[in-house]
């Protein structure tokens, strides 16, 4: 590797072709469209150029690659689910996650670390069992523990909270992990672009062209392309997307914030969430110390942050970790997270033909890209719902068929 | 801090109020259809605009109408429900 860096000391010019090409028109038609250059729209167009063989295809990007959700969210792997079809579907996602990095050729920091929902409350212990047990049928690493293994595992930890809601014992999920999250969307941005899927960014969708419950085309701010297939995956942008086609669903977005700290040390291994405090910590590669907290509290359609985040956030942290009241806060950032009443995603085909949704991913949405990828091209390639995705889409609504996910939730929201 | 305009108690911080989510109207459960009531029952104005919201100052608990433009976060005007036609 060091003499491979060699060469960018000595060339006057960069020695290595550029990630993307840049494409300077828009073709007047593609066979597929999808709007939003984040990991999931990115991952679809990869899978359809790979395993499907439909490569005419253009993403879209109002802003540049991974700018959104992708690069906003605390890039937490794990499968311990509640619900069967969240199991699986999670489950085939972590597998997909774990050899991205080889047909990338590209590193993505990927570190399994071991995953702990912390349990302050009988109520919460219970769940804890039951997700376990659920896991545990389908064959995922996944059990409860005591406070002597929680203490092991971190033993700065403040196993009492400061006395105000004692650590009872956890779910702890051997496989889960942390990865880099740009990374990821660059991976699947370069995979697809050499295999000619088009990535256009500064191009935003205007409007979208439906004609007798048929997609016909999308007029962007660059022109007007024709495609019969459009793909919306634009998190928190959905519902801007879905008034064009004139759909109705149940998202609602709020903003969820998150914060890193200065580099310190490596001294917190596994992941760690409390459902109680409301919190959630990981130490990135780097020594930050990445947190998170529970969603903004109203609605809100932009990544605006507050001042009130910061402060309970770092309250609650203290209660389990006294001594970080000397480390210093760096950055903060909000993303907009596209939630649903069942705290399921939305995915798969709807009631305009051509037009397919890959939403509702709200806060759970990283950990989903490669299986969001598989499925959600099948889906596209095929006009038919990929097996994975049945339970999850809009009309499960309509038909009163919710897939009650909540109680899996990394935090109470 | 952000402040928010409470009907009867005046400025207060907006950690002092809850937010109830749209003001919506209930269509009639004996007339509406399955898909009519789904609809109310799940189906959200997702995108951004302003919108009028059910606001709980939980000091006095008294809950007002807010109306509150949900792209840039202000709130433009706060009353009572049915006294701010």
């Amino acid at each position: 590797m060091p003499w491979r860096l060699l060469r960018f000391a000595l060339s006057k010019e960069h020695p290595e072709p550029r990630m993307f090409t840049a494409h300077e028109k828009l073709k007047p038609s593609y066979d597929a469209v999808i709007i939003g250059a984040g990991g999931h729209g990115l991952a679809s167009a990869y899978y359809l150029a790979r395993d499907h063989g439909i490569k005419n295809v253009a993403v879209l990007e109002k802003g540049y690659i991974g700018g959104g959700n992708t690069g906003r969210n605390t890039t937490i792997i794990r499968s311990n689910y509640l619900t069967p079809e969240g199991v699986q579907f999670y489950d085939e996602s972590l597998r997909l996650w774990q050899d991205l990095s080889q047909d990338f050729d590209l590193n993505l920091f990927y570190s399994t670390r071991g995953h702990f929902t912390l349990a302050h409350t009988d109520s919460a212990i219970r769940t804890s069992r039951w997700r376990a047990e659920v896991n545990k049928h389908f064959g995922i690493a996944s059990e409860v523990v005591g406070p002597d293994f929680i203490k092991k595992a971190v033993p700065q930890i403040d196993i009492s909270c400061g006395g105000h809601a004692p650590i009872m014992g956890a779910l702890y999920h051997a496989p889960g992990s942390v990865a880099r999250h740009d990374a990821v969307a660059w991976g699947y941005g370069r995979g697809a672009d050499q295999r000619g899927v088009e990535i256009h960014q500064q191009t935003e969708v205007l409007s979208i062209d439906v004609q007798g419950g048929k997609i016909k085309g999308v007029k962007t701010s660059r022109g007007y392309i024709a495609t019969e297939k459009v793909l919306c995956a634009v998190a928190g942008s959905t519902p801007r997307i879905l008034k064009m086609v004139e759909i109705d669903s149940p998202l609602y977005i709020h903003p969820l914030q998150a914060m890193v700290s200065e580099p310190v040390k490596p001294w917190l291994d596994p992941i760690l969430v409390s459902g109680s405090l409301h919190i959630y910590i990981s130490q990135s590669a780097r020594g930050e110390l990445v947190m998170g907290a529970s969603l903004d509290p109203y609605e809100v359609q932009s990544t605006r942050s507050t001042l009130d985040f910061p402060e309970g956030l770092s309250a609650h942290m203290l209660d389990m970790f006294p001594f970080l009241s000397n480390v210093k806060v760096m950055r903060q950032w909000a993303g907009m997270a596209d939630m649903t009443p069942d705290f399921a995603p939305i995915m798969g085909k709807t009631p305009v033909e051509g037009f397919y949704l890959d939403s509702g991913w709200g806060t759970w949405g990283f950990k989903a890209t490669p299986v969001c990828g598989k499925t959600m091209s099948y889906t596209l390639a095929n006009d038919t719902n990929h097996p994975l995705i049945t339970g999850f889409t809009l009309d499960r609504f309509r038909n009163y068929a919710l897939t009650g996910e909540k109680g899996a939730a990394s935090v109470g929201h | 801090m952000k402040i928010m305009t409470c009907p009867i108690n005046g400025p207060r911080p907006v950690s002092e109020f809850f937010y109830w989510g749209a003001l919506r109207e209930m269509p009639n459960p004996d007339t509406a259809s399955d898909d009519e009531w789904a609809a109310y029952v799940f189906n959200k104005s997702g995108a951004p605009g302003v919108k009028k919201e059910w606001w709980c100052h939980t000091a006095s608990n008294t809950w007002f109408i807010a109306e509150r433009d949900t792209e840039k976060d202000l709130v433009l005007r706060t009353y009572l429900y049915g006294e701010g036609e």
